[in-house]
């Protein structure tokens, strides 16, 4: 946990309500910090938990899930699927002894840009406390590929 | 008298069913008898490693190798028949994937031991532990050390092909056996490098008779617990059923019987992470949307994280849980 440790966090945003949040912040001039590597899905019931489980075995040190709002979602109840995978996920990742907090889940509608931010800089700041988490990096070598991912990630400064 | 190819099978972290599985083929046993000179079997006749050291370099045509990585003999020994192999299958659960071995990723090697020598199960006043080397007037013995990952077979060497199974159904090793005696005369060919052989590829939900509607659960029931219907899916009558994301190849043999399914054949073709696919099925069937009806309903599930990776932890992507990696940071540190 030093000064330097600068968090990778894999966040997932649905395209239809977190993405265009997303997009508003950016529009907005809304500042946060740029530790989150977003990935666009067309929802948030495409959340496969692979893509969590991929990104904390490949170097993330937090994962977070947006989604659109209960009952608002562009495909009817798709968010309360990915509600129900993320409670589950969250209690076979406790039983691997990863720390509940390094993943999350909000929603996020539209018009919420500065919500967006907040919640990434929140969340951001709670995984910097955490420290990093190096997944298995003394385990077993990793795959080649995940090696050279590893190597592009840049730092932010 | 020309030479019989050679044939060579070995166990390494497992319990020994995968051997008895071969002999259960029956009489197909003569055919590999037959055809091939046993010529390392650890379980079945007597043989030194030193003579597998002895051997040239692919020189057995097929090994089948059961067990997960567990210590550095097993290690040593994945690595020796790989070099002496031309042919290395990945034999049963454990070496596929770790199975119930793996499960000891859940824990720091060092506790295990503890659990094992120390705890209610020995008594052990004096607080003996066994040491992994020990001087002797003839000089230092040493018995294996145990690694703080248990690895499965292709985390440690290349793998030919891939048998699943817990242990793989005898009708199964039947069939590759009778193919590869057909290789050895010249009627078929091998299948690609990496196959899983000696299975399905689809899931054991499409070999399962019981009939599916799409319905939703309240809560879940543990199969000691309530009498299910006989015809209807297990998973809709709330019962935790591994089908969804296991590998077909057994003709659903558990759900047939009234039990539910438990994954003893791994990932389904297409499955990064078995725990992760079925974590999205079980997702699905449940019938709430408010966070605290999702728990309630969640707290039937009593062990998600062995539910979904009694066979499967040491091949997840995730591979082992936290204490066992730091034993593993530890371990690296302490060679270095």
């Amino acid at each position: 946990m030093t000064d330097s440790f600068e968090p990778t966090i894999i966040g997932f945003t649905c395209n239809w309500c977190s993405y265009r949040a997303a997009d508003l912040a950016g529009t907005a001039r809304i500042k946060y910090p740029p530790n989150v590597r977003l990935i666009r899905l067309m929802c948030s019931g495409r959340l496969d938990p692979t893509f969590v489980f991929k990104a904390l075995a490949n170097g993330a040190d937090g994962v977070i899930i947006t989604g659109c709002h209960p009952g608002e979602c562009h495909y009817i109840e798709q968010n309360y699927k990915a509600l129900r995978r993320f409670h589950l996920m969250k209690r076979t990742l406790q039983g691997l002894g990863l720390e509940p907090g390094r993943v999350k889940l909000i929603w996020a509608s539209a018009a919420e840009g500065a919500k967006f931010a907040s919640e990434i800089t929140a969340f951001v700041e709670e995984i910097r406390a955490l420290g990093p988490l190096h997944w298995g990096k003394n385990g077993s070598a990793p795959s080649p590929t995940v090696e050279a991912v590893q190597e592009k990630v840049e730092v932010p400064a | 008298m020309t030479e019989k190819p050679k044939f060579a099978m070995y166990w390494a972290a497992s319990c020994g069913g995968c051997e008895i599985a071969v002999l259960n083929i029956h009489e197909k046993i003569l055919d590999v008898d037959a055809n091939f000179d046993v010529v390392f079997w650890p379980v079945a006749m007597d043989a030194k490693y030193k003579d597998v050291e002895a051997m040239e370099d692919g020189s057995i045509l097929l090994t089948l190798f059961n067990g997960g990585i567990r210590n550095d003999e097993n290690e040593h020994i994945a690595k020796l028949l790989r070099k002496k192999s031309k042919i290395l299958v990945a034999f049963g659960s454990c070496a596929n994937e770790g199975c119930i071995p793996g499960l000891a990723n859940l824990s720091d090697s060092r506790e295990i031991v503890h659990t094992a020598f120390n705890t209610i199960s020995t008594d052990n006043p004096h607080e003996i532990y066994p040491m992994t080397s020990y001087d002797v007037p003839e000089g230092e013995i040493h018995i294996p050390k145990i690694l703080p990952v248990l690895k499965t077979l292709d985390q440690v060497v290349d793998v030919d092909y891939y048998m699943p199974g817990c242990p793989p159904e005898s009708h199964q090793i039947a069939a590759v056996i009778d193919l590869v005696v057909d290789v050895l005369h010249g009627k078929a060919e091998l299948p690609p490098k990496g196959t899983v052989i000696g299975a399905g590829n689809s899931t054991v939900c499409d070999e399962c008779k019981r009939t599916r509607n799409v319905k939703t659960i309240k809560s879940f029931q543990r199969i000691w617990g309530v009498a299910p219907d006989p015809s209807l899916c297990l998973l809709e009558q709330g019962i935790p059923c591994n089908g969804p994301a296991t590998r077909s190849g057994c003709n659903a043999r558990c759900p047939t019987a009234g039990a539910q399914c438990i994954g003893c054949y791994g990932p389904a073709e297409g499955v990064a992470d078995y725990g992760a696919r079925l974590i999205s099925a079980f997702a699905s069937v449940i019938d709430a949307k408010d966070p605290q009806e999702i728990d309630r309903i969640l707290d039937g599930l009593v062990d998600p994280t062995g539910q979904f990776y009694r066979f499967n932890l040491a091949g997840s992507l995730l591979k082992a849980a936290v204490p066992a990696w730091k034993a593993e940071s530890t371990h690296e540190k302490e060679k270095a």
